[in-house]
């Protein structure tokens, strides 16, 4: 079963806005979302995408299993990580280039979970986060779609994802969308 | 099977050897601790002793027991923040204070104290309450390393500055630096605090009950345990706790089975749970 992964920083809340209404009702794939808000904003920012959604939009829960056709958001605070049981669990061991929760963390430890299962997205945002973790999404047979930077609100990701990772699609929101929607139920 | 697949089914058996030398060298166990975070760790010190593989680390560790103090400092509890969710400190001062304070005396663990951000936040509310001179807190880690820099107190200046916010949000009544020295960029904390805290290395995956607590704080570290070792510390926190006994934990960990069972959560406090009596329905 395909899982994606999304990352997203400084603009990111609106490419996420303008993808999530885009995603079929039917989506099989879970989805697993980091994105760089301030503190305690996690929950404002899963409210907000709910309303714009119509697959159930949640807090991925500590312990709890990934649920296919859900779409699960990064608390703040905490970085979030798959376990090999495909279960969430959480840590808040050091912030990484300022960022708990960290893009790389969910990427690498999903990328070792779900490998050529597992398709990585970043999306807009001003640092660097999110491309090493794209490149072991890449190397352990995973697929890497990154938001065209010229669509992107802050380039800065996407370009530093394309540098160190490469991507399989380079496109803007509604491509990528279209794309996720490929991952329907059988 | 692709040759990253056959990478990180090699490593999984240096992480599953490391684990094995750490208990039999050291008596260590870290068998029950999540496999996602604990790798991460183990590669960040083979990483930071500059070993290359964690094979090398585990025989660098099995041969150096002087440094075995720096390896559980990196696998342990890592730093707090003062004051770390505001709203758990404003629920403890409302809720579970005001039955403190009908105690003659009043003990309190704080489970996993690392650096003691947490503690000192705490003795700084119990001051405040009035409630500090009739307790005592026993502040417990793995690590002596950590153990050693939270008796020490001092703190990046920078710090203070969030942690400040962070106190009158948590219902501080006085001002933050009064509990404090500041010096060269430092913050050393008022000695006072600790009058009534004792330090001292617990190892929850194999030590047991060493006190009688009305209250036990023990936040984001069983993040860090799989369901087994979380459902034993947590009967471990139910046989050290007083009838009634409050326990504190981070603002998103889940209890499940094991939790419900012990500990009911009170209401308009959240991350705080109480002691269920043996008749109790669950």
């Amino acid at each position: 079963m395909t899982v994606i992964v999304i990352g997203s920083s400084a603009g990111g809340p609106q490419a996420l806005h303008d993808l999530l209404p885009l995603l079929k009702p039917g989506l099989a794939a879970p989805l697993i979302i980091v994105s760089h808000v301030g503190e305690n904003m996690g929950d404002l920012l899963t409210e907000g995408l709910a309303r714009t959604c119509t697959l159930p939009v949640r807090i991925a829960a500590e312990r709890m299993p990934v649920e296919p056709g859900v779409v699960h958001v990064a608390p703040s605070g905490y970085h979030l990580l798959i376990e090999p049981d495909r279960r969430f669990a959480y840590s808040v061991d050091e912030r990484i280039r300022f960022s708990r929760p960290s893009i790389d963390v969910l990427f690498v430890s999903a990328a070792e979970v779900y490998r050529d299962e597992l398709v990585g997205v970043v999306l807009s945002g001003a640092n660097a986060d999110g491309a090493e973790g794209l490149r072991t999404i890449r190397r352990l047979g995973g697929l890497a779609l990154v938001q065209d930077p010229n669509e992107a609100i802050v380039p800065t990701m996407p370009l530093a994802a394309i540098e160190q990772a490469g991507a399989d699609i380079c496109a803007p929101t509604a491509i990528l969308a279209a794309h996720i929607n490929s991952y329907v139920r059988p | 099977m692709t040759e990253e697949d056959d990478h990180l089914a090699l490593e999984a058996i240096e992480v599953d050897l490391f684990i094995e030398a750490m208990l039999r060298r050291y008596g260590y166990d870290f068998r029950d601790y999540g496999r996602t975070s604990l790798t991460r760790r183990v590669r960040n010190l083979a990483q930071q002793f500059g070993t290359g593989t964690i094979s090398a680390l585990t025989a660098l560790v099995l041969h150096s027991p002087e440094r075995i103090g720096e390896v559980i400092g990196g696998l342990s509890v890592p730093a707090s923040d003062f004051f770390r969710d505001p709203a758990i400190f404003r629920a403890l001062k409302a809720h579970v204070f005001p039955v403190l304070a009908s105690y003659a005396r009043i003990t309190i663990w704080q489970a996993g104290c690392a650096r003691g951000e947490e503690v000192y936040s705490l003795a700084i509310l119990l001051k405040e309450a009035g409630l500090y001179e009739k307790s005592r807190i026993f502040a417990t880690d793995i690590s002596e390393t950590s153990l050693a820099s939270a008796q020490e107190g001092i703190f990046p200046l920078s710090d203070m500055r969030d942690a400040s916010r962070r106190y009158f949000e948590s219902g501080g009544t006085q001002s933050l630096s009064a509990h404090y020295h500041a010096r060269y960029e430092r913050a050393k904390l008022d000695r006072g605090l600790i009058d009534n805290v004792t330090f001292a290395e617990h190892n929850l995956v194999t030590d047991g009950v060493f006190c009688e607590a009305h209250l036990i704080l023990c936040r984001n570290v069983m993040i860090y345990f799989n369901d087994r070792l979380q459902a034993r510390v947590l009967n471990l926190f139910a046989d050290t706790l007083v009838r009634g006994g409050f326990l504190c934990v981070g603002d998103r960990e889940n209890l499940r089975v094991a939790g419900a069972s012990l500990f009911r959560p009170v209401e308009g406090a959240p991350s705080v749970f109480r002691l269920r009596s043996p008749v109790e329905p669950p």
